[in-house]
């Protein structure tokens, strides 16, 4: 192998790598607040790529009504816990976040989809749209089994990812699509070439970790969310609420989830299965970060992309494979790091 | 006037177990009342309940509100703070950020007042304020917690055994400033196995004894009974006998 197709495959790796990275923070964070393991971060994936696209085609995307279903469960799930003590805020509130504003979307996705709306509305709105429809899963999927064991919102977890595919079949048909580029054009710097939407994924990777960092450092909110990843008991003892930190760590994997799919679908074909896999290439670099450390996740997920790219070149039926076999040297260095396994207590 | 925190004809239990069984009490305002007992009593089991934390069979009210209903992040809010026995800190962030997120229920603009007053009851946290929680020694932490439960601005604050595990000299600081909160105008419910000292700075007293409250009264006269003498004032763990 020569220099350049080996720059090449680093390049590639690396674009793969970053959206791998943010997919597998988005499943660090969640699984530290919430305790679920992600499964369906991947339909997440192929719903933004896949809204992205329709909307850009001038269809209109199943998912922005997906939203508003879900809203509607949501609300029914407030008024029935808060059965007893209802008062008037809380309706109000409960029927803006779940019916209004879904509904609100749902008439701007009619608008603009007849009319085939630029890049920049595509964009927010897919990301409006899948952004909802992880907050209200949570509140409907996984919220009521919050006091439960790892092992029964894992099911649960399971249960929606299954769910979510076949939605996806039927929203957006058994047909792969792609979208338009975010940003076209390109350079060369030496032997490789740079194209406008890898220098999207790695602008917005870089930003979103930077933000991420600032937003868990900095802000008020973030401290909370790592407070509850921490101590539960502690965080409830000062008044943050497990719901509110749940609800902010899945708003933010599906607006993540979404991104990458945007940033993926103009590069590849997406179909309305394909965020499966992509999904378990973050969860691969989660759990090389023990699903705890957020660096190692990172950084563990540019090797997962690397090691992608050069097992396509090298033997391109087996890539999948080896990459998924990178697991099994992790978790024995990791069991014979940590010999003693712990109960979980409930 | 009312009791601030009243439970009246409480019973909590795990599973078949009641651990709590008909208790019944009252904290005033700018009270210390103190829950004594042995290890296994059932104190802890009771504060658990009172903060929303385990399910409680019977009534309590907090400032002439029904607490039944509310969930633990409302009983917070209300005005109600509990520092548990393990302190439940967060351990991987620094001493500010606690005393900051103790602060979230209240408005931002008051936190900062707020973390003064802390830093001036407890000025070894402010020494170490960028110091990680889980790097403080045993009495720092409980320090920290009280400190983190203050930020909340409580009107009542429940102590489960504050002084377990630390040394004398640090017990005698965290009950110096006990009294220092009755002052400014907090009211404490203290739990603790130390009678002997819980004693000397409470106004009212509970003994419990099998989950029931077996005696209760103004703490001097229940420090001078008798039985109690023999049975918790006799056989008191190192730390008490600096206080």
């Amino acid at each position: 192998m020569n220099t350049t197709i080996m720059l090449f495959l680093v390049q590639d790796g690396i674009t793969n790598g970053a959206i791998y990275a943010l997919l597998g923070l988005a499943l660090v964070l969640v699984f530290a607040v919430t305790r679920v393991i992600l499964i369906p971060q991947g339909e997440f994936v192929t719903y933004g790529a896949l809204t992205y696209a329709s909307l850009a085609a001038g269809q209109m995307p199943g998912t922005a009504k997906l939203a508003l279903a879900l809203g509607i469960g949501a609300f029914v799930f407030d008024l029935f816990v808060a059965r007893k003590a209802l008062h008037g805020r809380l309706v109000v509130r409960s029927l803006v976040t779940n019916i209004v504003l879904p509904a609100i979307v749902l008439a701007l996705t009619i608008y603009f989809a007849a009319q085939k709306p630029p890049v920049a509305v595509c964009i927010a709105l897919s990301l409006v749209i899948v952004a909802m429809i992880g907050l209200y899963l949570y509140r409907i999927a996984f919220q009521p089994l919050a006091h439960t064991s790892v092992l029964v919102l894992l099911i649960a977890s399971v249960g929606v990812h299954l769910a979510l595919q076949g939605l996806g079949l039927l929203f957006f048909g058994a047909e792969g699509q792609r979208g338009p580029a975010v940003l076209s054009g390109s350079f060369t710097a030496g032997a490789l070439r740079f194209t406008g939407q890898s220098i999207t994924v790695y602008g917005i990777t870089i930003a979103f970790i930077i933000g991420l960092w600032l937003f868990f450092g900095l802000t008020l909110y973030g401290k909370a969310l790592r407070a509850t990843a921490v101590n539960r008991l502690g965080a409830r003892l000062a008044g943050i609420r497990t719901t509110l930190s749940g609800q902010i760590a899945f708003l933010l994997a599906s607006v993540i989830g979404a991104l990458s799919g945007i940033m993926i679908v103009p590069i590849t074909t997406l179909y309305y299965d394909s965020g499966f896999l992509i999904g378990l290439k973050g969860f691969v670099a989660a759990i090389i970060g023990g699903l705890v450390s957020y660096p190692l996740t990172a950084v563990a997920a540019l090797v997962v992309g690397i090691v992608e790219a050069f097992s396509s070149f090298y033997a391109s039926n087996y890539k999948e494979v080896i990459v998924f076999m990178l697991l099994i040297p992790v978790l024995l260095l990791r069991s014979l790091a940590a010999p003693a396994v712990e109960e979980e207590k409930d | 006037m009312s009791a601030l925190l009243s439970v009246a004809d409480a019973h909590v239990a795990y599973g078949k177990v009641e651990a709590v069984r008909s208790v019944s009490l009252e904290v005033g305002a700018n009270q210390i009342v103190t829950i004594v007992g042995a290890n296994g009593a059932g104190k802890t089991t009771l504060l658990s309940a009172i903060m929303g934390i385990l399910p409680l069979k019977g009534r309590v009210a907090f400032a002439g509100q029904d607490l039944s209903r509310l969930d633990i992040e409302d009983r917070v809010a209300m005005g109600l703070g509990l520092v548990p026995e393990h302190r439940e800190l967060f351990v991987t962030m620094n001493v500010e950020d606690n005393l900051e997120l103790g602060a979230f229920r209240i408005e931002r603009s008051k936190a900062k007042a707020s973390m003064e007053r802390v830093y001036t009851l407890f000025p070894r946290l402010k020494e170490r304020r960028k110091q990680l929680a889980g790097t403080l020694s045993g009495g720092e932490q409980q320090m920290l917690a009280m400190g983190r439960a203050l930020m909340g601005e409580p009107k009542l604050l429940m102590l489960d055994e504050p002084s377990l595990g630390l040394a004398p000299i640090i017990v005698a600081d965290i009950f110096r400033i006990v009294t220092e909160l009755r002052a400014s105008g907090v009211s404490v419910l203290l739990v603790e196995q130390n009678a002997q000292a819980a004693l000397k700075i409470a106004d009212q007293a509970y003994v419990m004894e099998l989950g029931e409250f077996v005696l209760s009264g103004k703490a001097s006269d229940i420090a001078a009974n008798e039985r109690v003498a023999a049975s918790y004032l006799g056989f008191q763990h190192e730390g008490a006998s600096v206080i």
